[in-house]
């Protein structure tokens, strides 16, 4: 490809053809602030910050969408700049509630930061935030005192999501981002999977702070407050407590949460593998009865993703495994099996999940998946609110020690980890299925063939006598794509993993937010070591799954499974 | 001392001239679809600062009235204030002492009155159900060509590749490069800086440089069969956007030749022959089958029903309406319609030495009027009843037909044909008088003056055109007030039948037609089981627009009126490479820059 020659700040650069200036100067070393800007996602030259001088030019350009061309010569701090950015942060400051000291976002927040880097002092532009009008007791919450409306939101949901629930409303200095047509979210679609959570620059979108709820259970004395973890968190908690990957280890995850003063530690790690056990036995149950099931087979562990197929596709909602999540079903395990093992009922039992997901704040709170109790999960915290509990309690997270879970709900093989990554539950329940079906051990890594980060893959697979054609899809626009592809017949499939967001639960709208980094892909890459680690990779191989098996469900598929770890899928209500 | 003195303008005077001239180009070139509360509130501030402040209602009134727009718009106000802003309104309207006052009150009446439902819902969702148009040349034509986009690649110099970016939302840019009648111009944000960018002009380049450009590769059969009835612009249209999707299409043409309108309505001066057939060869080049001179009456409709999968109703507005008053079925009176058609198959009569008299003031009368010339008429006077500038004929026509030599006798209307032996000798004219303005124009009524007649010996009707629907009436096809097709939003008229054109909503513009054509085979594609998106993507350029200040429009120029009138050859020049770089220089990639970057890329 041709070179484009071109001078930044005095420097000397050939760039590729189609380089922005941004880049170009990146790749030269030379920062230009940016805010509104999301590599590959948004860039829209809204905030106006990124502006530079191009020599010959009457107008300042956004650096972040202006190509670079041959003979340019940029500045990126030229006095014009330098004021010109200066006065658009100041406006930008000057419709934003500036209470940064409650802010959830205070500390990891790009206003904040570029605040500070451009070194205002004070703001001539009258501070008048909008007030906010939000229901929120919402499993997220939209502040338009926060806003900026830097429409990453509007861009995520609608290019990586394809739901467009997010939108420009009215125009002129009234302009603001709301959810589309003055619908509800549910109205409009929305699958609570907390995309727009995660790539908010601000505290404009947050997820609803429930960390009180887990200290008033945990004060209180006739309460056993039992904590489930979720396979995806372990790959990213240290990302909120400043902890190096290496360091924040599944062990010391286990001791931060026994330091919270819950008082059992255990994992959503086990109800995964249950997971496994029913939904791959429904799975064999459906493919070896043709005509009895609709087919193909949907996954039904993540709750965006079933509220998308409600909204979007129902007339497939029978297609979802009726098996519960396993959030839920490790509520229903807890609130049964365990309480009677330790002598006690339903009803003193607090069950909290620690979960790298919004949607699950819904989940927990739908009346048709808590079957042991009114609520089998009490109350969800995603991985950002579990960082901030262990804050809370003043727990120095540099000097935790590893600490196993606690028994018998602790355990988990390397098949039920990997439910934190894209293609990992079908990953997981093809190795269980095979030897299911064929009665023989494959090995743990015959089917990596399903990893990858692409939106959707597909493959087949033989087991016996029977061949499996499974895909699989993350992120919804790439799901919508999948599922057009299957309405139309031009694509056929037995077993479908969706996954809302991209990447998996590993990129889940409830992970630790880094600005302006994409780290599904690192953080599902974690999952994948600890898989490899584990002894045991395969569902079925967990002695404590096999030990529940034997002395509470008999079997998958049983009477009691059916009463407590599935549901009717067409009965959920949104 | 006497109070008399020599008065010249201050320069802040010149100053405050300037600036409202820069208003009045910002305001005729509007964004479109901004939040009419908004708007109204900025109105109203303006009619304030008009204010002279002597009465109450204009002083205090429009302040206390903008204030309550602003609670509206801050999502504050309730139901009740929607009622007090009415009143106010109303009030300041009836009362105010001057039309500093009452003029802006019923600006926000009428806005009011307009907007209530975006009123509403202010108030109830705090949401606006504005929809601002983003990129507005895109939104305003009503094909939705990537303007920018062509643009892009005639700078570039990738000429075939703008004809294909043309192609993807229009079948006929060497048409359109000469007559598209260009809504996106008026929207052009160009004009909040100096005036629209020539994209008409830029297309008629892009359609010169090129020349042939292969169309995009028919899909996989679908083994679905369309029939079109009418090869006018949406009949071909609907044809080539379904024919790309796979259908087997074939045309169903009443005349000797393709094209309709195109052909039969507007003279070759404007569109010569070999630029339609560049198109209509393209076109049919994809693959579709054509029947020619086959009128479809009510059995052969129903045998086409029976035959095809879906079928596309265009069978235009061909009939010339009637004067209606004596005299009219006279030797040498003839509808505009008829001429221009004998003109468009190479068979028109001369008018060597004759005396023309055209009704009319639309663009069809100035087609009319400025044919006549060609054909060697010694005479050709153009009568119409209202003024000049109320004529819906474009002002570039009028003025063109002027200097060719025509006569406008504005202000005068048809009384009767006079007749010797059964032939024209005369037009008796009756003279109007402007008046009251009713429903946006001055209407006319007889003025006191005695009837005039013009001798002639042709009188040609151009006052309109009617719709032919009968043999689809008795097929079933529900028929309109004015014999036209309605059709839903898609275009569908039901069971598999779908309308486009003039036949739905009466004579209109060619883009308009395309319009219609490109909805229905978008439509129509998905009734026969395909997914409907009739797009072919084409390169685009990125943009790199520098704003160098305001700079003149290129206006293109036309052949010397004693020249062109003698023939019908294509009146109108391109642009010199030198203009048309100045020109693409001025388009400021709105699909770039402002809200349209959302789109970029995706166009």
């Amino acid at each position: 490809m041709a070179k484009i020659n071109l001078v930044i700040d005095g420097k000397n650069i050939a760039v590729e053809e189609g380089t922005t200036i941004l880049n170009a100067a990146a790749q030269a070393g030379i920062k230009i602030p940016t805010l509104c800007y999301f590599k590959d996602l948004n860039d829209i030259g809204a905030c106006r910050i990124c502006v530079v001088e191009v020599e010959g030019q009457s107008k300042l350009n956004a650096a972040c969408n202006t190509l670079c061309e041959e003979g340019m010569v940029v500045k990126t701090n030229s006095p014009r700049v330098l004021k010109a950015r200066e006065t658009n942060l100041k406006l930008i400051l000057a419709k934003h509630d500036g209470n940064c000291v409650t802010c959830k976002r205070s500390g990891n927040c790009k206003l904040q930061e570029l605040t500070q880097e451009l070194n205002i002092n004070d703001n001539p532009y009258e501070q008048k935030a909008p007030k906010d009008k939000w229901d929120m007791s919402l499993p997220f919450t939209r502040k338009d005192s926060k806003c900026i409306s830097c429409m990453r939101c509007i861009e995520v949901c609608d290019q990586i999501q394809g739901v467009n629930v997010w939108d420009l409303i009215g125009t002129g200095s009234h302009a603001r981002v709301g959810v589309t047509g003055a619908k509800t979210l549910t109205e409009a679609g929305c699958a609570m999977c907390g995309q727009c959570v995660t790539h908010c620059p601000v505290g404009a979108l947050i997820e609803r702070d429930d960390t009180q709820k887990l200290f008033d259970a945990i004060a209180d004395p006739d309460k056993i407050v039992v904590a489930q973890v979720a396979p995806a968190v372990r790959a990213a908690w240290g990302d909120e407590l400043g902890l190096n990957p290496e360091f924040a280890t599944e062990k010391r995850m286990a001791a931060a949460m026994r330091r919270l003063g819950v008082d059992y530690v255990f994992d959503t790690n086990f109800t995964a593998d249950l997971t496994i056990m029913e939904e791959g036995s429904e799975f064999i149950e459906r493919m070896t009865h043709p005509g009895e099931y609709k087919m193909p087979m949907f996954t039904s562990c993540c709750p965006g993703w079933v509220r998308f197929v409600k909204m979007h596709y129902p007339e497939y909602v029978n297609n979802l495994s009726t098996a519960k999540s396993p959030q839920q079903m490790f509520g229903a395990v807890a609130k049964s099996y365990f309480a009677e093992k330790i002598g006690k009922e339903a009803k003193d039992i607090f069950c909290v999940s620690i979960m790298p997901c919004t949607a699950k704040k819904y989940e927990c709170d739908v009346p048709e998946v808590n079957d042991a109790s009114d609520k089998d999960v009490d109350m969800v915290l995603t991985t950002r609110e579990f960082g901030r509990a262990v804050k809370k309690l003043s727990i120095i997270p540099e000097l935790l020690p590893e600490e196993e879970f606690d028994s018998p709900l602790g355990s988990g093989t390397g098949a039920a980890v990997i439910f934190g990554a894209t293609g990992g539950v079908m990953e997981a329940a093809l190795r269980s299925a095979y030897f299911l079906i064929t009665g023989e051990e494959v090995d743990a890594d015959a089917f990596k063939d399903v990893r990858g980060l692409n939106g959707w893959r597909d493959a087949t697979f033989q087991a016996g006598d029977i061949t499996v054609r499974v895909a699989i899809a993350s992120g919804l626009a790439n799901t919508r794509a999948l599922m057009e592809e299957i309405k139309s017949g031009r694509a056929e499939y037995d077993f479908v993993e969706i996954m809302a967001c991209p990447g998996g639960c590993a990129g889940g709208g409830g992970q630790p937010i880094v600005d302006g980094a994409e780290l599904a892909g690192e953080r599902k890459e974690r999952l994948y070591v600890i898989d490899k680690k584990n002894p045991l990779r395969r569902s079925h191989e967990n002695p404590d799954v096999q030990a529940i098996y034997k002395e509470f469900f008999e079997k998958p598929l049983s009477h009691k499974s059916h009463e407590l770890l599935h549901t009717k899928q067409e009965d959920w209500s949104l | 001392m006497s109070n008399e003195r020599i008065i010249r303008p201050s320069d802040a005077d010149k100053i405050m001239k300037t600036l409202y001239d820069d208003i009045s180009r910002r305001l005729e070139g509007s964004p479109t679809g901004n939040c009419p509360v908004e708007l109204t509130s900025a109105f109203l501030k303006m009619c304030l600062a008009q204010s002279c402040g002597k009465c109450v209602p204009c002083r205090i009134g429009l302040d206390k009235l903008a204030a309550l727009l602003d609670k509206v718009l801050d999502g504050e106000a309730t139901m009740a204030d929607l009622d007090v802003i009415e009143t106010t309104a109303q009030a300041i309207s009836d009362s105010a002492d001057c039309a500093i006052g009452f003029e802006g009150a019923k600006l926000v009446l009428d806005g009011f009155k307009a907007f209530k439902d975006d009123y509403v819902a202010h108030v109830q969702t705090g949401m606006c159900t504005a929809n601002f148009h983003d990129i507005p040349c895109m939104a305003a034509c009503p094909a939705h060509v990537d303007i920018p986009g062509y643009i892009g690649n005639v700078q570039a110099g990738n000429y075939a590749d703008a004809i294909k970016t043309i192609r993807k939302d229009n079948p006929f840019p060497s048409v359109c490069g000469l007559v598209c009648e260009h809504p996106c111009e008026r929207d052009c944000r160009r004009n909040l800086v100096d005036d629209a960018v020539n994209i008409r002009g830029l297309k008629r380049v892009a359609v010169e440089k090129a020349g042939k450009v292969a169309t995009p590769e028919v899909a996989a059969a679908t083994g679905k069969k369309v029939a079109i009835i009418g090869g006018g612009p949406s009949g071909l249209t609907a044809a080539y956007y379904l024919r790309l999707k796979g259908h087997e299409v074939k045309v169903f043409e009443q005349r000797k030749q393709l094209g309709g309108m195109l052909r039969y309505g507007i003279p070759p001066y404007r569109l010569p022959d070999k630029w339609l057939d560049a198109d209509i060869d393209a076109i049919i080049g994809t693959g579709i089958e054509v029947e020619k001179n086959v009128s479809v009456d009510k059995a052969k409709f129903e045998a086409i029903k029976k035959e095809y999968d879906a079928v596309y109703l265009a069978i235009g507005a061909q009939k010339g309406s009637g004067l209606r008053v004596e005299g009219e079925d006279g030797e040498g009176v003839m509808s505009a319609v008829e001429i221009l058609r004998k003109i468009g198959d190479g068979e028109a009569p001369s008018f060597k030495g004759k005396t023309v008299v055209v009704i009319g003031g639309g663009n069809v009368a100035m087609d009319a009027t400025r044919s006549s010339i060609r054909l060697g008429a010694d005479k050709v006077i153009c009568a119409y009843r209202r003024r000049v500038e109320d004529m819906p004929a474009q002002t570039e026509e009028i003025e063109g037909a002027m200097a060719e030599g025509a006569e406008i006798m504005s202000m005068m209307a048809p009384v009767k044909v006079q007749l010797e032996n059964g032939k024209v000798t005369g037009m008796v004219l009756q003279q109007q008088i402007t008046g009251p303005v009713d429903r946006g124009r001055p209407s006319v009524s007889a003025a006191d003056a005695p009837e005039t007649v013009v001798p002639c010996d042709i009188v040609i009707v151009a006052i309109g055109q009617a719709i032919d629907s009968k043999p689809f009436e008795e097929n079933g096809v529900p028929v309109g007030r004015k014999s036209n097709i309605p059709t839903d939003i898609f275009g569908a008229v039901g069971d598999g039948v779908f309308a486009g054109g003039d036949c739905v909503f009466g004579p209109e513009t060619v883009i308009r037609a395309i319009e219609g054509g490109k909805v229905a085979a978008s439509h129509m594609d998905e009734y026969l089981g395909g997914n409907g998106d009739i797009r072919v993507a084409a390169p685009r350029v990125p943009a790199s627009y520098k704003f160098q200040g305001p700079c003149g429009r290129v206006n293109l120029t036309e052949r010397p009126a004693a020249e062109r009138k003698n023939d019908f050859n294509l009146m109108e020049f391109g642009m010199s490479d030198e203009e048309c770089k100045q020109e693409c220089s001025r388009c400021m990639r709105c699909d770039h820059y402002g809200l349209g970057k959302r789109k970029e890329g995706t166009l």
